[in-house]
Parts: C-alpha cells; sequence; structure tokens
C-alpha cells in the first residue's frame, strides 16, 4: 500500500518533471534534482505540514538543487549560462506552468523506438517506477533501466525537442502519442490482467484530454478505454475471457461508463471524426442494454473506410448479421480476404451457415483446427456434433 | 545543433534527373541559414577501403561493406532541434527513392562554449 504522501508524489511527478526538463533542459539533471527535492519533502512535511502548492513547492527546491549542484561542477561556459538563467529563488510557492504535453511529445518521439516510447512515458509521466515497469512488461529491471538510460541519451545526443510540435507535425506526433497511451492499456488488459497500466493509461489519457481539448481523437480513446475498463470485473472468469454477450452486467461498473458517455459527448462537439471516436462509438453500443446493431455496423463500416483491415470487416459483418440477418452477414463475409487463418472467420461463418440452415461442418472443423486453446475448441466441437446431427 | 545527413540510394542511369531539384533544395538550405557544408560523392565504384593491422596497411577495392543503397552525398546543416533537421531530411529528393540516415555531430565542449 502507498502513503498519502507517496500517492501525492506520484500525482504530481510528471507536472514537475516537465517543468525542470524545461527548466534544465535534461531529463538526468531534472530527475536528480526532483529526487532531492522528494528527500527534503518527506523529511520536512510529515513535520512542518504539506505545503499549499506541492508542485510548486517541489519545483522551488529542485530547481535550488540543480543550482548548487552545477555550481559545485561549475566547468563549461554553458553550464555558467544555464546557472544565470537560473535565479536562485525563494521559497514562495508560485504557480508552475504545465509543460507536461511537451514532455508528452518529447517521450512519444518515432525517434525513438516504441518500447522506449512506452517506457519513457510511464517513467516521466507516469511516474512508476523503473522496477514497476520492468514488472509490467515482464523483462528484467536492468534491462528495462539500460532502455531508460538509452533513450534519454537519445533524447539528450540526437537533440529530440521538448516543445509541442508545429501545427504541420501535429496530427501524425499526437497519432503516435495515442498509440503509446492505447499500447500501455491493452498491455494491461491482457490477459494476463495488470491494472496498474490499464489506470495508468486512462490517466494518460484524461490529462491529455485537460491539455488539448479540442482533439476530438484524445477524448475518443479517453471514452474507449473508458467502456473496455467498466467491463473489467465481468470479462475474466477462472482466468478465461467471457465473451461480451455472456458478461454479467452487474458487474460492469456504471460509474466509469457514465465518464465513458462523458468523453464521447465531448469528442463528437469537436469537427473531426477519427477512429478511436469511432471504436469509443461501438464499445457504447455494446454498453447500452440492447446493443443498436445497425448502428454498429455502420460504426464498424465506417471504421473500415478510415483504416481498411479484414479483422474490421470481419466484425462488421457479424454486427450485420445480428442487424439483417445471417444472409446478409453471410454475404459480407464471403466478400473478406486474408483471414484464412484466423480461427474467428471461421467459427462465425460457421455459426451464419448453420443458422441459415446451410452445411457448416467443414467450417467448424477449420475452425477447431485453428482455435488457440482448449475452451474454444470443446466450445465448436459441441456446435459441429450438433450440425452433424 | 548540427546534423550530418547521409543521402543513401542505389546508383542507376535511368533515374530522373534530380540534379535541378538538388540545386533548388541546396539553395533554399542556404537562405534559411542552416547550410554549413554539402558535397555529392563519386559512385561507389570508385571507393577504396584502407585498414592499418598490426602496422601493415590494407588497401581493398570498394566501400567496406557492399550494399544496395550506397552513400552518394551529404548535408551538414546547423538547426535548433532533430524536428527541424527531420523535415530538412525528408525534403531531400533521394528521399523519395533511396533514404536518408540523420547523425548528429559531436560538439566538443571547446566549441560549445565559443
Amino acid at each position: 500500500m502507498s502513503t498519502p504522501l507517496e500517492e501525492l508524489f506520484r500525482e504530481e511527478h510528471g507536472r514537475v518533471l516537465a517543468t525542470l526538463i524545461g527548466v534544465l533542459g535534461d531529463f538526468d539533471r531534472a530527475e536528480d534534482a526532483l529526487q532531492d527535492a522528494v528527500a527534503v519533502a518527506l523529511e520536512r512535511w510529515p513535520r512542518e505540514g504539506v505545503p499549499s502548492n506541492p508542485a510548486g513547492w517541489l519545483v522551488a527546491v529542485a530547481k535550488n538543487r540543480a543550482i548548487d549542484q552545477i555550481r559545485r561542477t561549475r566547468t563549461l561556459e554553458r553550464k555558467t549560462e544555464l546557472l544565470e538563467r537560473l535565479e536562485p529563488q525563494p521559497m514562495e510557492e508560485t504557480a508552475i506552468p504545465d509543460e507536461r504535453l511537451s514532455l508528452v511529445f518529447t517521450c512519444c518521439h518515432p525517434a525513438l523506438g516504441i518500447e522506449s516510447q512506452i517506457a519513457l512515458t510511464l517513467r516521466s509521466l507516469g511516474g512508476l517506477e523503473t522496477a514497476e515497469i520492468a514488472r509490467a512488461f515482464l523483462v528484467p529491471e536492468t534491462t528495462m533501466a539500460q532502455r531508460l538510460v538509452r533513450a534519454k541519451r537519445k533524447v539528450r545526443d540526437a537533440g529530440i525537442p521538448f516543445r509541442v510540435p508545429s501545427d504541420e507535425q501535429l496530427p501524425e506526433r499526437l497519432a503516435a502519442v495515442l498509440r503509446v497511451v492505447y499500447l500501455v492499456f491493452n498491455a494491461g488488459y491482457g490477459p494476463p490482467v495488470r491494472r496498474e497500466l490499464c489506470n495508468e493509461a486512462i490517466r494518460l489519457a484524461a490529462m491529455l484530454a485537460l491539455l488539448m481539448p479540442d482533439e476530438s481523437e484524445v477524448h475518443g480513446l479517453h471514452a474507449l478505454m473508458l467502456f473496455l475498463d467498466a467491463r473489467r470485473d465481468a470479462r475474466m472468469r477462472d482466468g478465461e475471457i467471457v465473451l461480451l454477450e455472456s458478461q454479467d452486467r452487474e458487474l460492469w461498473d456504471g460509474l466509469e461508463i457514465d465518464a465513458g458517455h462523458r468523453a464521447l459527448e465531448r469528442a463528437r462537439s469537436l469537427p473531426t471524426r477519427g477512429p478511436y471516436l469511432l471504436q469509443a462509438g461501438i464499445a457504447e453500443a455494446h454498453s447500452d442494454g440492447v446493443p443498436d446493431w445497425p448502428r454498429i455496423a455502420g460504426l464498424y463500416g465506417r471504421l473500415a473506410e478510415l483504416d481498411p483491415s479484414p479483422v474490421v470487416e470481419l466484425n462488421r459483418a457479424v454486427a450485420v448479421a445480428m442487424s439483417d440477418g445471417p444472409s446478409a452477414g453471410l454475404e459480407a463475409l464471403n466478400r473478406i480476404e486474408g483471414l484464412d487463418g484466423y480461427y474467428l472467420f471461421h467459427s462465425a461463418r460457421a455459426d451464419l451457415l448453420r443458422r441459415i440452415g446451410l452445411p457448416a461442418a467443414d467450417a467448424y472443423r477449420r475452425a477447431i483446427e485453428l482455435a488457440p486453446s482448449e475452451v474454444e475448441r470443446t466450445f465448436l466441437r459441441g456446435r459441429l456434433s450438433e450440425v452433424q446431427r | 545543433m548540427q546534423y550530418l545527413l547521409l543521402i543513401n540510394d542505389e546508383e542507376s542511369d535511368d533515374r530522373v534527373d534530380l540534379m535541378p531539384e538538388y540545386m533548388a533544395y541546396t539553395q533554399a538550405l542556404r537562405d534559411s541559414g542552416a547550410l554549413v557544408d554539402a558535397n555529392q560523392l563519386q559512385p561507389s565504384g570508385t571507393a577504396t577501403t584502407v585498414r592499418v593491422r598490426n602496422g601493415e596497411t590494407l588497401v581493398t577495392d570498394g566501400p567496406f561493406i557492399e550494399t544496395k543503397e550506397t552513400l552518394g552525398g551529404y548535408y551538414v546543416i546547423d538547426v535548433e532541434t532533430l524536428d527541424e533537421a527531420l523535415e530538412w531530411a525528408a525534403k531531400i529528393p533521394s528521399a523519395r527513392f533511396g533514404h536518408v540516415e540523420i547523425r548528429p555531430v559531436v560538439m566538443r565542449q571547446a566549441e560549445v562554449g565559443a
């Protein structure tokens, strides 16, 4: 269990670190200074009480520590300049600018490998410890520590900027940021489930939504993850995934679904319609009492236009079958190419053939051949023996 | 910061003549004040590789590693951050056919202070 002070440090970590990187121009120096400031806080706050603006306090102390540090090692012209820029501050609690957005774009810069982007984002904005990130991604702590060191070195030596990209670059760079956040969520969604990653992804999306209120896809991704996360307690039973239609809705988190509705509402009030917004719309439709299948089929259709993929087409065909009947679904399914090795394609096809009353045994056999787990195979074998009767 | 932009492309004769584009690009770089240095290289067939091992000089014909896309020229530019370097690199005509590798140049401490 973490103490209230630890919670507070974690809460303020991204914001304080971002400000310090902005001032000091260096990840490592900023991290060291923050660590020093936290040590001072841990000593003083329990005795003297938590200041009214903890983030401002931490920034002021960290800056003073950095100045001391630079004075001690002053050898370079550059550091002297930096020192002049950094006027020692009295301990008053000034409001600090929120530079977390600049930090997000640094951490998710395409010049860094995707694994480094994820690690750096979780470490600096999420304030997760290196050991926690290593555990979550099932790599040794030393590997993760090296990954972070290398990433920070590249940020510094390759001159990766600490700022929000130009309007021209923004759409592409924002897409990269959202991808990192969604990858973190998916890594936590499992199986195996790692709650802390889902929470962290949702927290990051909420932060982005606050800092970029006019970006529809930010709210769209936030909404999508809230809807998915709301089903967390219902979607696993005895270590196995429970399909959406078989989930116990009593276990869904109503408050989180409400939050999802609100985020989606904001996304819809903005002009653009991106893939996250559409996926959030689909997740929302599934969260209603009776899914609106024609609407879901329509959303999959638009998603396929934006982001063509056979798996999206498969989902669309299944939704069409639910809304317009199995024959229409089969027709849509038969047009899909490139899924012959995908068991869900064959199990969906077998299911539609069975419901229409056409021979379905071969499709079931192919699905059984490709199914990834015994649970699915057992289910499909049951259906196969039904149609062979 | 200074960046070396290494231009790698296949050496083929049927490539459209990029020279006018390169002239315009180089002029744009110069006008922006970012240009430090630039050169086109003779084809890799003219390359010679030299190594010294145990005091002995070994000279071989050709580049050290034979690759399909070879180093054909370079720019050295001085810009604020990697993002500006990326923007300039993407505008190099050969980037549409081959690839451009961006390498930050090490700035020695004496130079940094100067």
